[in-house]
């Protein structure tokens, strides 16, 4: 856990910062995940299981590297399994419920398109490890920004239902993506190692992609300067983390014992 | 693609579109199969999801299954059996002298 | 000119333009059409376990093999459509309770070892069904199926590999999936079909080189192989007439209770009314997605005409 009062080392921000990192894309992972049998149309069931075992497999990944970073003998799945809602660090925007596919598609848009210049910045770090993991993942990152994007235009340009229901999704999301560019001590040491990405340096390109992406979907851009939540990055959830991982973890909890891999 | 006029609540599965994929760099494209789609962006990445998802292809081709011409089964004969007498057509009908792989 | 049946019996392959008779059509449109249903229906018991998978390998394996389940009825699907029915009338027909699909997936997954047993037995029932009619007489369906067949092979050793450390793990573990085995071994024998005598089908379909072998012999092998395969694991068989006959070289079994079987064919099984929820639901909710994409495309179409 982050403390403002002590002083940070370089290892430990980097191991909250490959967690927060995997925490996002394992949450975002399992959300998608929960389309699998019951998309729209057998292609697209198959094209959001591919990108939640994208997101799951780059979590996979991440962890990996902070548990190694960390040298305590920890598996990554002992930080899946066993920590409870408070040391999770998502982003409240991954663990809202799916909802229909239009509000599934408002927030693959958004936080695609985010981590498309998140990973932009992270390809460059001056740790090697991180540097190609982040290559190999920026790939794929890329092909969910297209297929996203390309859902953004065809459900707002779409019926006048699709229209409303891609409109309200942004509107209700709307709230949760100022914290995309939430920055803290973490960052801070991180940055000046040249370990982490300055996301405030992208986002008025960021905006500027949303904004175009939407007003081409004959979408109406959200209040930027409305209000926005914060928290997620010291541990503050909506009460549907706590769900969802009481679902994720209650079979491996149940056997702390058993080996199942 | 499937003519279709009314845009009221006519539900389909898509048009139908047939994918060749490119296994390797330098090869010839093959047919992998179909799948729907509502539009060639979408049936590019459908294919990519479908048919290339373990990384089977380096590169797609998508094309609406009706504008696919195809000879018959009847046409076996007239249009295939012409090469049985034409053996010059293959190399095999060709014996030519071995080269030695090495170059001088 | 050769006849059809001279055609089957030289082992050409059916392309989807040739002359074929009628019957050999809707034979081949109604199983394949029944394999891809399988395919999709499929997914939700197994897709039950996604989200409560208890370890992050076991979590990714999983979701590959329902993906790759859903893009098995794609391809099942597209070369049912080579014979002139549209994937839309499939559905529909499965919808409205027209088409029947296996009904081994109307048995509930009830514990994480239900995923390491239907990877086990399910799948390896399937594969013996597979690579049978990866040799059919129909082109497409056979095409399919060697894709099917490629891709299936990891679905079963990533079971067996479960099943195994289960069955080597904690008491609890052991319990678990001997419970599971116990539950899904009878159903699985059911998935090979009626008796020969009672399989109106079969002869036909082996006549016309859909089929090379029938129900009986199918399970036969499939009854050799996994036998052996839970006694490699210190798994029982729940079956007390499972008796090995030396001359024979085949395990013999118990009789199946087809009351059940048939019981399930006719809706009334534990999962049948869910299952057609889940899929009817799926595909309602996903109708003003098809429709937005095709309005968009429509309209894309119309302004590029303009445009030129």
């Amino acid at each position: 856990m982050s403390t403002a009062t002590k002083e940070l080392t370089k290892q430990e921000a980097l191991f909250e910062y490959l967690v927060r990192l995997a925490d996002d894309r394992l949450i975002l992972g399992h959300r998608l995940s929960e389309w699998c049998g019951h998309g729209p149309i057998l292609e697209e069931d198959i094209a959001l299981a591919n990108i939640a075992l994208d997101y799951i497999g780059h979590a996979a990944n991440l962890y990996e590297y902070a548990v190694e970073i960390e040298g305590e003998g920890r598996h990554r799945d002992d930080l899946v399994y066993f920590r409870n809602d408070p040391e999770y660090k998502n982003l409240k925007l991954v663990e809202l419920p799916k909802g229909d596919f239009g509000y599934t598609i408002a927030r693959q848009f958004l936080f695609s398109s985010y981590s498309y210049y998140l990973y932009q910045l992270l390809s460059n770090v001056e740790d090697e490890q991180f540097c190609g993991m982040v290559e190999k993942h920026f790939k794929e990152v890329k092909y969910h920004l297209r297929h996203s994007r390309e859902w953004v235009l065809r459900l707002g340009d779409g019926t006048e239902e699709s229209h409303e229901r891609i409109q309200d999704a942004f509107d209700d999301i709307w709230t949760y993506v100022g914290e995309l560019f939430h920055q803290d001590d973490i960052d801070e040491v991180l940055q000046n190692e040249g370990l982490a990405a300055d996301t405030v340096s992208f986002k008025s390109d960021w905006k500027d992609l949303v904004s175009d992406t939407l007003n081409e979907a004959t979408l109406d851009v959200p209040d930027w300067d409305q209000f926005m939540v914060e928290g997620s990055r010291q541990g503050l959830h909506t009460e549907h983390l706590g769900h969802l991982l009481a679902e994720m973890q209650h079979l491996r909890r149940s056997y702390p014992d058993a080996d199942w891999e | 693609m499937s003519e279709k006029n009314d845009t009221d609540s006519n539900d389909t599965q898509w048009p139908l579109w047939e994918v060749f994929t490119q296994p390797r760099d330098g090869k010839p494209h093959e047919h992998a199969g179909s799948l729907h789609a509502p539009d060639a962006e979408k049936a590019l990445e459908n294919a990519r999801d479908v048919y290339a998802r373990r990384k089977e292809a380096v590169n797609i081709w998508v094309v609406p299954s009706d504008q696919i011409v195809a000879s018959k089964g009847e046409d076996a004969g007239p249009f295939f059996d012409p090469a049985d007498d034409k053996p010059y057509r293959h190399p095999q009908f060709y014996s030519v002298p071995r080269v030695s792989k090495r170059r001088s | 000119m050769k006849t059809f049946q001279e055609r089957i019996d030289d082992g050409e392959t059916i392309e989807p333009k040739d002359d074929m008779p009628d019957r050999y059509r809707q034979q081949l449109i109604r199983m394949m059409s029944q394999h891809a249903h399988s395919e999709v229906v499929g997914m939700l018991p197994e897709g039950n376990w996604i989200t409560r998978a208890p370890s992050l390998r076991r979590k990714m394996i999983l979701l590959s093999k329902v993906q790759d389940e859903a893009g098995h009825g794609l391809y099942l699907y597209s070369a049912t459509e080579t014979l002139g029915a549209s994937r839309q009338e499939l559905i529909d027909q499965l919808l409205e309770g027209k088409a029947k699909y296996s009904s081994i997936f109307n048995y509930p997954t009830l514990t994480w070892a239900d995923v390491a047993v239907i990877g086990w037995l399910v799948d390896g029932a399937a594969i013996i069904n597979q690579t049978m009619l990866a040799r059919s007489s129909y082109g497409p369906y056979s095409r399919a199926m060697v894709r099917i067949c490629k891709e299936e092979s990891f679905h079963k050793k990533q079971g067996y590999e479960m099943v195994a450390t289960m069955a080597d793990g904690t008491p609890e573990q052991q319990d678990m999936i001997q419970d599971a085995v116990n539950r899904w071994w009878w159903p699985t024998l059911m998935m090979f079909g009626p008796h020969d005598e009672d399989s109106p089908n079969s002869a036909e379909l082996i006549k016309w080189g859909v089929k090379s072998k029938t129900n009986d012999e199918l399970r036969q092998s499939f009854v050799d192989r996994h036998v052996a395969e839970a006694h490699e694991v210190g798994l029982e068989i729940p079956d007390p007439d499972m008796e090995y006959n030396e001359e024979t070289g085949h395990w013999e079994f118990g009789e199946i209770d087809w009351d059940e079987f048939w019981n399930v064919v006719k809706g009334n099984g534990p999962m049948n009314k869910e299952r057609m929820k889940a899929r009817s639901e799926a595909h309602e909710n996903g109708k003003w997605v098809r429709e937005a994409a095709e309005e968009y495309a429509r309209k894309q179409k119309l302004s590029k005409e303009k445009a030129s």
